[in-house]
């Protein structure tokens, strides 16, 4: 009982990694950008969402607001900087979207304070549902896992069915190709950017209601979605999505079992730290052993 | 030109700080320069492997933090009279540079070793993130470690020991930081220049056709990042005699991000960029921050705009700016002048 | 805008007394004013600032200037900046410091060149125990002392099979210690959680699973935010009752994490509805100052200013007598905003904790006092203290 509510556990943390992986790996695998603001959209969304919630009472129409918000804000400096950053060397995007990051953080904090802000589940979410007999499960996490697969397959739609996932498919292997045919390229370019943006605002507004809504929410879990997306193939939406699913239950199931385990072989009192070390270090040694086996991650993308 | 009256104004400015430091009464500032010295020893480490080898590690500030903490550690077994080992062989602590500096370089370079092995089969981002891996892990390690003080960190009771000389009075560490910076800068002038770096050059350049000319080339650039790994060790060291405290803030990621900062701020592949980035990023950072809290607000667009037209660092600006005429069908992006 | 009162202050002693303004006390403040953790940071200067306000630029009737600078919670920063005030400012007195690894980076350095520092939060056993020192004073609190009080209170309670929660790292297991010092009865569990986790659910499955009769957690920040949070959407908070220090309930948390806390009894050195004239005087002027309601650090920080400004009375502003002034510190014949208040031994309090519960004032969250865990509590590290 306690195994399945910690799978679901590490499923529903696996699916809010996937939203925010999802985004940069488009962005990552198409236009060839490491972009490490992408948690400060993350953290844009969550307090758009939780200003406009707070006023309106309505954690819908904080959600409503903060995905434009964030889309825009996404294409807006995809517009002013990160445009001329395509044909640059990774190493040049890693410092200036690292200096987007200081000023986002700062932005956040003098327009909102330093602070955290609250963001409560809609009422219609609170509370548990039985999902077993004897096993409740928070009716809010269960909708996030829906919205995460939900997205995904959204997303396999786009990708292979529509004229706009044909360009993107198209625009990642060909850019001039593609802009022979007398396709706006950089207008392509900015709406992938501004869907990548709107999904890490959306994944903002999912985390707000469970996590704490903070300046500098967005780069603990930057790194744990550059974990995801590299174990699962740079590019690769289905790579991302068996990273995140991966990591959330090596993550969790890691942090549940690991200390009992020590606790077990050692005794609870030193075991608990060593254990607890060891769920810390979980992902990255998963992370170190998927690289080592297969470099190019678990789905690469092109040869 | 430019490039020569920098150069020889830095070396003036370097070696009479301190007297005009303590001469003004604003004695703090040599311990200022001492931090930016030891900051720019390893973005120096990881332009060695990043510019002249094409490798980006997200994890140079594990090699760094190893280094301070194998200094901490060996001093603090030292103070409490208790040996760091007892198996297989009964090992003391010691304070002495002569010992604790060497064993946190070989410390680093051994722990480069480990890391290089496994990591240096990827490429690309994936060689970005493998690094980040295992100082991320190495980071977990130092905070659960309960003995030597985890998140907390560990106080050294003193500088290092080194004969004749008194590390604790400032102007002498300074003067020691300094020498050794310049000695590294000189080795690594020669280094890049010799079969060596021209080798790990072409490696970075085109690694098929070093492959092809019979090159062992993954022997190459696990030798740089050893290499590299030592003198971030050093730097390490360093840092744990000048600041007499270790913690795991030293490993943690934003540390790595700094040190990739600093390098391409100066200038990735040239001689001098990794000092000069050390030097700009921090003294914008304490001038800012003493103007306002929101320093970040204004350091954050400048690194935008760094990137956007300085396309090879400050220390590129400077090179170009020294050079009659561009050389014409040199690779711009990270070519090292010719001279 | 207070950098600009503090200049204002400065500049009207200059224009009044020339003389004077050249004998005003430097006190140097380190804290944490950007990035993750500002908000203590920023607290702590704006209790101290408004005692120095209150007091027209004065502290004790001695002008001071008070010399503020951001640490960014990094300690090589830090450090620089100690090294710095001590050297190019000339402190006389140094403050601000949030976290225990800043202060035990910092305050040695401090201390050793014979300058005094009064801790306005930090209170880590080293400095308590073996490394504490005549020069270095703790206005706030041991590292320990709330957890402490709450595992009193939860065996005059009489509970019996607590869970317990802390991150990995030093002042968890300080905290968890603490707490098992007082607490008598059987323990469900203890799990040490990853530094800055935002996700909880494994703990709280587990928890859930392990079936005690309360749980005591110690989550600073916004970890302690998320897991509230979590804990209530997971059922729990009818359920199994949570209990904490004050930290986690504080007025700068209360508002982030909502209802959720609603009820919750924690542990504090400090209550804003405390009966005594010096706190009533304190919040009132903090909410008419800054406009908000006053947190556990901004009484630490108004403390630390008043504790100083009565040193400073007694002596008659002559800081440069180390001994005289020590012994004036010592005495600490300030009125506190919490009460009783003394110096043990080791220069740490001697004082009351009290348990408090979080409710709902005119529709905003805020605690009550609703008893006392400890009368005259000192802390366990005295002993360890030579000097």
């Amino acid at each position: 009982m306690l195994i399945v509510e910690q799978v679901l556990n590490g499923l529903q943390l696996g699916v809010m990694l996937f939203l925010l992986a999802a985004g940069l790996t488009l962005v990552l695998g198409i236009m060839n950008l490491i972009n490490l603001a992408h948690g400060s959209l993350y953290m844009i969304g969550a307090f758009v969402a939780a200003s406009v919630a707070g006023w309106t009472g309505s954690f819908v129409l904080g959600l409503l607001a903060a995905l434009p918000a964030a889309a825009l804000v996404g294409m807006a400096i995809e517009v002013v900087a990160l445009r001329r950053l395509y044909a640059r060397d990774h190493l040049d995007q890693v410092l200036a979207t690292f200096g987007l990051i200081l000023f986002f953080n700062e932005l956040v904090s003098i327009v909102w304070g330093p602070r955290a802000l609250f963001l409560d589940t809609p009422r219609w979410l609170s509370g548990a549902v039985e999902i077993l007999p004897g096993l409740p499960y928070p009716a809010y996490r269960l909708a996030v896992l829906a919205v995460g697969l939900a997205v995904a397959v959204f997303l396999a739609w786009l990708v292979r069915r529509t004229r706009l996932g044909m360009l993107i498919r198209a625009g990642a292997t060909n850019r001039e190709m593609v802009a022979a045919l007398g396709v706006n390229i950089r207008l392509l370019y900015t709406l992938v950017f501004g869907l990548g943006a709107m999904l890490a605002g959306l994944a903002g507004v999912m985390a707000g209601p469970i996590y704490a809504v903070e300046v500098g929410m967005g780069e603990h879990i930057l790194i744990l979605t550059f974990v995801v997306i590299v174990i699962g193939g740079i590019g690769s939406i289905r790579g991302a999505l068996a990273g995140a699913l991966l990591v959330g239950l090596v993550d969790t199931l890691g942090r549940a079992f690991l200390p009992t385990l020590f606790g077990a072989a050692m005794g609870p009192a030193a075991a608990s730290g060593v254990g607890a070390s060891l769920a810390s270090m979980a992902i990255y040694i998963v992370m170190a052993a998927v690289l080592a086996l297969r470099p190019r991650g678990l789905f690469p993308v092109h040869g | 030109m430019a490039r020569r009256a920098i150069l020889a104004t830095a070396a003036v400015v370097g070696l009479i700080l301190p007297l005009a430091a303590t001469a003004s009464g604003q004695e703090y500032l040599i311990g200022v320069a001492t931090r930016i010295l030891i900051l720019a020893l390893a973005g120096l480490s990881l332009n060695l492997i990043l510019g002249y080898g094409g490798m980006v590690s997200f994890g140079h500030a594990a090699f760094f933090g190893v280094g301070a903490y194998a200094v901490a550690i060996l001093a603090y077994h030292d103070t409490m009279g208790e040996p760091v080992l007892t198996w297989p062989i009964e090992l003391a602590g010691t304070q002495s540079a002569f010992v604790a500096w060497p064993a946190a370089m070989l410390i680093s370079a051994l722990f480069a070793l480990v890391v290089g092995a496994i990591s240096l089969r990827t490429g690309g981002l994936y060689f970005i993130m493998i690094t980040l891996a295992f100082a991320q892990m190495l980071f977990f390690f130092f905070v659960g470690l309960e003995t030597y003080g985890g998140d907390d960190g560990l106080s050294l009771w003193a500088r290092s020991s080194a004969g004749p000389l008194d590390l604790g009075d400032p102007a002498t560490f300074y003067y020691l930081t300094l020498g050794l910076v310049a000695l590294v800068l000189g080795f690594k002038a020669r280094l890049v220049a010799a079969r060596f770096g021209l080798a790990l050059q072409g490696i970075r350049d085109n690694e098929q056709r070093m492959r092809a000319l019979g090159f062992a080339t993954l022997r190459y650039k696990l030798a740089a990042f050893v290499l590299a790994g030592a003198v971030a060790g050093l730097a390490g060291a360093l840092m744990a005699n000048h600041s007499e405290f270790v913690s795991p803030a030293l490993l943690s990621w934003q540390r790595s991000g700094e040190m990739l900062v600093i390098v391409i701020l100066g200038g990735m592949g040239t001689v001098y960029g990794p000092v000069a980035g050390a030097i700009v990023f921090f003294t914008l950072e304490e001038l800012l921050s003493q103007w306002t809290t929101h320093w970040m607000i204004v350091l954050g667009p400048l690194l935008v705009l760094v990137v956007l037209y300085a396309k090879r660092g400050l220390w590129g600006l400077v090179e170009d700016a020294s050079r009659a005429r561009p050389l014409p069908g040199k690779e711009e992006r990270r070519g090292e002048p010719a001279s | 805008m207070n950098k600009r009162l503090i200049a204002l202050a400065v500049g009207m002693v200059l224009a009044t007394s020339p003389a004077a303004a050249a004998q005003a006390v430097k006190i140097g403040m380190i804290t944490t004013l950007s990035g993750g953790g500002s908000a203590l940071g920023i607290d702590i200067r704006d209790g101290f600032q408004l005692a120095v306000d209150q007091g027209g630029g004065k502290l004790g009737g001695v002008a001071v200037e008070l010399i503020v600078e951001d640490d960014a919670r990094k300690p090589a920063k830090a450090t620089d900046i100690a090294q710095r005030m001590l050297n190019r400012d000339k402190v006389d007195i140094m403050t601000g410091i949030v976290w225990s690894n800043l202060a035990i980076a910092v305050v040695p350095k401090v201390t050793r060149a014979g300058v005094f520092y009064i801790s306005p939060n930090a209170g880590p056993s080293l400095l308590a125990g073996k490394g504490c020192h005549p020069n270095y004073f703790n206005v706030a609190w041991q590292n320990d002392n709330l957890h402490e009080a709450m595992g009193q209170y939860l065996t005059d309670k009489g509970y019996d099979n607590v869970y317990l929660l802390a991150p990995n790292y030093p002042a968890g297991k300080d905290a968890l210690n603490g707490f098992k010092r007082f607490y008598k009865g059987g323990i469900a569990g203890e799990v040490y959680t990853k530094l800055g986790q935002k996700d909880y659910a494994a703990e709280i499955a587990a928890l859930r699973a392990a079936k005690p009769d309360g749980v005591f957690f110690f989550l600073p920040g916004g970890m302690g935010i998320s897991f509230l949070k979590q804990y209530d959407q997971a059922g729990l908070t009818r359920q199994i009752p949570v209990f904490g220090p004050a930290f986690s309930f504080d007025q700068t948390i209360l508002a982030a994490v909502g209802e959720a806390a609603l009820g919750v009894i924690n542990t504090s050195q400090w209550s804003k509805d405390l009966d005594n004239p010096a706190n009533k005087a304190f919040v009132a002027g903090f909410k008419a100052a800054y406009g908000r309601l006053p947190s556990l650090y901004a009484s630490q920080g108004y403390d630390a200013a008043r504790l100083i400004g009565a040193a400073l009375a007694a002596t008659g502003g002559n800081v440069a007598d180390k001994d005289a002034f020590r012994d004036a510190l010592r005495a600490a014949g300030f009125e506190s905003v919490r009460g009783k208040f003394r110096f043990g031994p080791n220069h740490h309090p001697i004082q009351d904790i009290y348990v408090r519960q979080v409710v709902k004032e005119d529709g905003v969250l805020t605690n009550k006092v609703i008893g006392k865990a400890f009368t005259d509590h000192a802390d366990a590290y005295a002993a360890l203290c030579k000097m």
